[in-house]
């Protein structure tokens, strides 16, 4: 299939485009990447994606995927022959990974990484809610325990895996926090497994060219991220 | 596998519980049913789910399965040999559904509590509205997927849309009584009219779906009341 068959839409910052890009490196699939301007959304982002008119979308031959563990899932059964399984191949490690994967990304990911941290007001508030995060790595690190098996580099057992996605697309994020809120959060401490994890994911061959550029993405927070959600805070607090 | 195997942890008016009650019912499964209260949770769902403390969880040989969606798709992976599957086969139908299911959750589910909580006339008008333009959303995504010929959005049988979306069929109705409504009409959502209908019928949810005027009631005197508590307690 030529590269012009698969094309994917997204944005240089975001975590959930980052995570088709390494589904699609894993598969090793040829692609066209579009970057698409949120300000000013291309006529093929609202034709593909008209309920959320969100990025990343997938268009196979022309039919658009939306939603980006749900890209992710899609990938792994269209190139099923292809490299290696995304999804774990057992039924319950399938559940598990798509628990943890899901509470990345209604619990953790943005709410607690993020939000509740940026529109902290005050000292006390904004370390409550840097607790409430790290909190939540220290639940990470024990499912990394639980899934991994023993000595194993990712969440995927020897290969990178549908859990390393979700949560490895996060990590240039995550950095952003730390540098913002002069917090560590993947610690030797606390979340040893996790600190080794981190270095594994980042130097995979499907994952390193796809890293954001942190100081980019660092101004980016700083000048739309962290204005918009304080603005939003604020409109709902009146 | 005996019965023993195969416990699931829910309540009788959960929509979540009965999406895993209809999953296990398609597949012929046979499980031990233990109802809980929500006020005194059990030692076993707290050990089960300590992230959420949340049901449905489902046991399976004593290891505990979360999430209804992600339960769903467990039983049909794991009893991938017995009747019909439950996800389509094509990848790209399979993503479609898996779409909409998340839809149902993300945007349809939270608005019927959304018109609990609206204060007001006006308000209350603008939450149906949303509603009901989320329903015609899955009115055009069921003739898309099953066109003017199949009962359901898995064709022939039910699948997984079927029952993430089917299994808030009894809400729905008590919410158009309680409010004084009508979500799923023949003049927006025909296709969804029979649908439901068609549903409702189907030997594998017929049993499962929570006696209406039961639920009614306990809307009407647990669940509304509480919603209409914690948006004044918000204030």
């Amino acid at each position: 299939m030529g590269k012009g068959d698969v094309k994917l839409l997204g944005t240089w910052p975001s975590p959930y485009v980052m995570r088709v890009k390494i589904a699609l490196n894993l598969k090793s699939v040829d692609y066209e990447y579009q970057e698409d301007n949120l300000e000013s959304k291309s006529e093929l982002l609202l034709k593909s994606n008209p309920v959320y008119k969100k990025i990343p979308i997938l268009l196979h031959g022309g039919k658009p995927i939306c939603e980006s563990l749900i890209i992710v899932q899609y990938i792994d059964e269209a190139w099923s022959g292809i490299g290696p399984s995304i999804l774990p191949s057992d039924p319950y490690d399938r559940a598990v990974a798509r628990f943890w994967a899901a509470y990345i990304d209604d619990e953790f990911y943005p709410a607690r990484a993020v939000n509740r941290i940026v529109v902290a007001n005050g000292e006390e508030a904004k370390a409550a809610a840097v607790k409430e995060l790290k909190d939540a790595l220290v639940l990470l690190e024990e499912a990394f325990l639980k899934i991994s098996g023993e000595g194993k580099p990712f969440f995927g057992g020897d290969k990178i895996g549908y859990l390393d996605i979700a949560l490895g697309s996060l990590l240039g994020w995550l950095t952003v926090t730390e540098k913002t809120f002069n917090v560590k959060l993947f610690e030797e401490a606390t979340t040893p497994r996790l600190v080794s994890w981190v270095d594994s994911f980042c130097k995979h061959p499907a994952v390193k060219d796809e890293l954001p550029d942190t100081h980019k993405l660092s101004e980016y927070a700083h000048n739309v991220v962290y204005p918009h959600l304080k603005e939003v805070a604020a409109a709902a607090a009146n | 596998m005996g019965k023993g195997d195969v416990k699931l942890l829910g309540t009788w008016p959960s929509p979540f519980v009965t999406r895993v009650k209809i999953a296990l019912k398609l597949k012929s499964v046979d499980y031990e049913y233990q109802e809980e209260n929500l006020g005194s949770k059990s030692e076993l769902l707290i050990k089960s789910n300590p992230v959420y403390k949340k049901i449905p969880v489902l046991l399976h040989g004593g290891k505990p399965i979360c999430e209804s969606l992600i339960i769903v798709q467990y039983i049909d992976e794991a009893w991938t040999d017995i009747g019909s599957s439950i996800l389509p086969c094509d990848p790209y139908d399979r993503a479609v559904a898996r779409f909409w299911a998340a839809y149902v959750d993300d945007k349809i589910f939270p608005t019927i509590r959304g018109l609990g909580m609206a204060k007001g006339e006006e308000a209350k008008a603008a939450v149906v509205k949303e509603l009901k333009d989320g329903l015609v959303l899955l009115e055009e995504a069921f003739l898309k997927s099953s066109g003017k010929v199949k009962p359901f959005f898995g064709g022939d049988e039910i699948g997984y849309l079927d029952i993430a979306f089917g299994s808030f069929l009894a809400w729905l109705k008590v919410t158009e009584k309680y409010f004084h409504i009508k979500l799923l009409e023949e003049a927006t959502t025909p296709r969804l009219v029979s649908w439901a209908d068609s549903f409702c019928k189907h030997p594998a949810v017929k049993d499962e779906m929570p006696n209406t005027h039961k639920l009614f009631e306990y809307a009407q005197n647990v669940v509304f009341p509480m919603i209409r508590a914690a948006a004044a307690a918000a204030k």
